[in-house]
């Protein structure tokens, strides 16, 4: 057998960076429609209100979501053996994961359709239920890469790996927490989101709201954090990071008390996006795996595609990124504008 | 059950469930955005009417098959991870590009044109449709572009220090000629839907407006369901006659690329034709119940070798005689799916590699694939008849009368070609078997090794529970909206104040 090669090409980096960035951009920008979904039944208390709520995420939701089915998809293009090892060995994780998509998507989109209580307020606690469980999942399957997931080569193969660790061995103490504080950061990062688009009742309520959620992501985050660098850390970069994204989180709770929702909203994306760069430092370049039992490594060397795939890719992605961003923060300017009750028709419109 | 029966269950009923709402996705998205097109230029109320009625249901299909795509992608790598693994470097790409090309496209114009009525100047509020509408056709070429590969897999060579299949040349892909009729097929096909569903709910409300003392309202109802009806039905007889000339054009690249599937399509189990005999076209075949031999056989002579060949008097290749190739080719490490067309470069690549894999069966499910192809076409036929009927009944002015016999012309309509999409996919992907990649690797290798039977069935049932009860939530909702009709007045669109209630609200 020819040797393989153990030193990445600038190919594989590029892929690797550019997958970090598609989850970066999933994590900032869904987290707060996770977020807004987790809270429209407790910060709304009528009809209207609810209303509000769903309608501050309505239009961009859809688009956010685009940004998971791009990492998944690139993952498989360009690091298949990763993408193979992860979706199987994650198998139930990942069966909730769809689940709890497919429930909160069913709600934003049908909850409006029909003009009865009993069903608006079903489909507002499976949009609840589902972007919790979707946070919920993703903090404890983000904790599990960190600390590294136990794989072997699949019996008779040479080059494809299984997970070994089993499913309960997914909800270390780490790991749990892992979870827990991804929810609290998606409240955190959507009550600022919501405070920033709403006007009145609902806005105010946001900003109280962000107030107390912010002081537990900023203990719950540190704990985390600090864990992380001090258990499974990679050096000064790690701690640098982790020191900015905790200010972060400090500035955002300072300036949602003084009703600064814009920088509140600001400073929780720039946090998650360093805990999110963080977590991709520490994966590099074993992918999230641990391969201490594995005979051969399962990295991003022997994960990877051709150098042809990842230049066709490459190609595509220089020409197209930029296109997907320019409009999308086109689509998120258009709906700019704060609403309130106010704005919300008294009938259910359901025209296109 | 093997997990690999399981993970194949689970495959078909989560794909043909979503495969329920992409047609009519595909195909909808473009007719009403024809349909504010009209009302731009013409100005006509009528056709903004008809853009807000149909553009609702199709956002109702829309929801559906957006939150069960997901488990499309997600699913290869979760049941399939040797499949994943192992044709990653080829099939990943148009996955990718589906996402980065064609699903930002869509979710995010489409957010636009739902609440984008009373914000964006009418020029730019069409062209966020027209948009969505591209974007659903860029996502029907990537993934039947992956698919053809998996039907036909050029492009590809083996590398043996790597074991999987790698990519030799992308153009290769886009130009396999599975695609290239694949892809006109599979969208006429989805006209066909679009079409059907359009012309059903039209008709049926026209029938409802048929009697005497019409209100003034009603009136102009009837002219716009006039026009949706006639519009679609010519929607559906050119997309109709377009699926059959393009189904040709595939069958007889079929016939070439995968002919044991055509053999089993036609229940065919020994060589029929050539030197100067005639292969006949099966009208009816009924076999023994494990589909090992026939039992009843009904034919049209010549049919089969101009379906297949373009030649009545050509050889076509039965079943039994392509199994007996291809254990001889097997046995000499010299694979190759096609009889009569050239090589595929990674099929005899492969070939040393397959015989220690192994591959017992060569015959996919006889009954499921004479029957699926059946099927599909007769649907196809009874739509464009209802199509037909729909002109001749709505020439002049004359309208439709209620009853039963109406109700089932019109059920066919909608239902016919939706059927028909699923089973022609269901024929093409089952005629397969017992490969997943047609020559290379079998279904059999392709499961994921970690994944005990248990889980998988226990996300079977999961899968088909929560599908299930959407199924309920979203027929109730199209009925209900189909049912409710033309919005009465569409209320005019202005640039709005800060506290204006907005048009359009969930």
């Amino acid at each position: 057998m020819l040797p393989l090669a153990t030193e990445p090409s600038t190919l594989q980096v590029v892929w690797y960076v550019l997958i970090a960035v598609l989850w970066i951009g999933y994590l900032v920008l869904e987290g707060f429609d996770y977020g807004v979904g987790m809270l429209i039944p407790f910060l709304g208390k009528t009809e209207k209100e609810r209303r509000v709520i769903v309608n501050t995420v309505g239009p961009l939701w859809d688009g956010n979501e685009v940004w998971l089915l791009t990492a998944g998809g690139a993952t498989f293009a360009a690091f298949p053996g990763w993408y193979a090892t992860l979706f199987s060995g994650l198998y139930v994780p990942f069966f909730l994961i769809l689940v709890g998509l497919i429930i909160r998507g069913v709600a934003f989109e049908y909850r409006a359709k029909h003009p009865d209580a009993r069903w608006r307020n079903t489909f507002d606690w499976m949009a609840a239920t589902g972007s919790f469980v979707v946070s919920l999942v993703f903090g404890v399957g983000f904790a599990n890469f960190i600390i590294g997931m136990p794989v072997a080569l699949a019996e008779g193969s040479q080059h494809l790996h299984v997970f070994t660790g089993g499913f309960w061995s997914l909800f270390s103490p780490f790991a749990l927490l892992g979870g827990v504080v991804l929810v609290v950061l998606f409240l955190f990062h959507g009550a600022n989101f919501l405070a920033l688009k709403t006007k009145g009742v609902v806005h105010d309520r946001a900003e109280a709201f962000s107030g107390k959620v912010g002081l537990v992501a900023i203990v719950g985050g540190a704990i985390y954090l600090v864990w992380a660098n001090l258990a499974y850390g990679w050096g000064i970069v790690g701690w640098l990071l982790t020191v900015l994204a905790a200010v972060g989180l400090i500035a955002s709770w300072l300036a949602i008390r003084q009703g600064r929702d814009g920088w509140a909203f600001i400073a929780t994306t720039v946090a998650i996006l360093l805990v999110a760069v963080w977590i991709f430092g520490r994966m590099w370049p074993n992918l999230g795996f641990d391969n201490s039992a594995a005979a051969v490594p399962l990295d991003r060397v022997t994960a990877a595609s051709t150098e042809l795939t990842l230049t066709i890719m490459t190609g595509a992605a220089v020409v197209f990124v930029p296109i997907v961003l320019a409009y999308q923060a086109w689509s998120i300017w258009i709906f700019r504008k704060r609403i309130s009750t106010k704005n919300i028709p008294d009938d259910v419109a359901v025209a296109a | 059950m093997s997990p690999e029966t399981i993970a194949r269950w689970q495959f078909g009923i989560t794909t043909v469930y979503h495969y329920f709402f992409v047609p009519v996705t595909i195909a909808l998205s473009l007719l009403v955005a024809v349909m504010q097109t009209m009302w731009y230029r013409s100005g006509d109320e009528k056709f903004l009417r008809l853009t807000k009625f149909y553009g609702k249901l199709f956002l109702i299909n829309f929801a559906m098959g957006v939150v069960t795509g997901i488990v499309q992608e997600f699913q290869f790598g979760m049941n399939w991870s040797e499949y994943s693994r192992f044709v990653g470097d080829i099939f990943g790409a148009p996955l990718a590009l589906e996402a980065l090309l064609a699903f930002f496209l869509e979710s995010t114009f489409l957010g636009l044109w739902i609440f984008g009525w009373d914000k964006l100047p009418k020029k730019l509020h069409l062209m966020t449709i027209w948009l969505a509408a591209i974007g659903t056709m860029l996502s029907a070429i990537f993934i039947l572009a992956a698919n053809s590969f998996m039907q036909n897999p050029v492009g590809a060579m083996y590398n043996p220090v790597t074991d999987r299949a790698e990519m030799t040349d992308f153009m290769a892909l886009l130009t396999n000629p599975v695609f290239l009729a694949t892809f006109p097929h599979t969208l006429a096909a989805a006209y066909m839907a679009a079409g059907g569903f359009i012309l059903a709910i039209a008709v049926w409300h026209l029938a409802r407006l048929n009697k005497a003392n019409r209100t003034e309202l009603e009136d102009t109802d009837v002219s716009a369901y006039r026009w949706a009806a006639k519009f679609s039905a010519w929607v559906l007889i050119v997309a109709g006659f377009g699926t059959i000339l393009t189904g040709d054009f595939q069958g007889k690249i079929m016939y070439q690329v995968q002919p044991m599937k055509m053999a089993a399509a036609e229940a065919l189990y020994e060589t029929a034709g050539g030197n100067g005999e005639m292969a006949p076209f099966s009208l009816l075949t009924i076999g023994t119940l494990d589909g090992s031999r026939p039992v009843f056989e009904l034919h049209v002579p010549g049919v089969l070798g101009l379906l297949a060949k373009g030649d009545p008097y050509a050889e076509i290749h039965g079943i039994r005689n392509l199994e007996e190739i291809y254990n001889e080719r097997l046995a000499n490490a010299e694979f190759n799916l096609p009889v009569d067309a050239a090589e595929n470069s990674l099929q005899a690549a492969y070939a040393d590699k397959l015989r220690t894999v192994g591959v017992t069966n060569f015959v996919p499910n006889i009954p499921v694939s004479y029957w699926t192809f059946r099927i599909m076409m007769t649907l196809g036929f009874i739509a464009m008849a209802v199509g037909a009927w729909t002109l001749w009944a709505l020439r002049k002015d004359k309208l439709p009368k209620s009853g039963a016999l109406l109700n089932l012309a019109l059920l066919a309509v909608v239902l016919g070609p939706l059927f028909a999409n699923s089973a022609g996919w269901i024929f093409t992907e089952m005629g397969r078997q017992p490969w997943i990649v047609a020559g290379v690797l079998p279904t059999a290798s392709a499961v994921s090794p970690g994944v005990g039977a248990g889980t998988v069935f226990a996300s079977m049932i999961g899968f088909t529970l929560l599908y299930g009860a959407l199924a309920v939530v979203e027929v109730g909702l199209m009925v209900h909206y189909a049912k409710a009709g033309l919005p009465a007045e569409v209320p005019p669109v202005e640039i709005k104040g800060e506290d204006d209630v907005l048009s359009f609200a969930y």
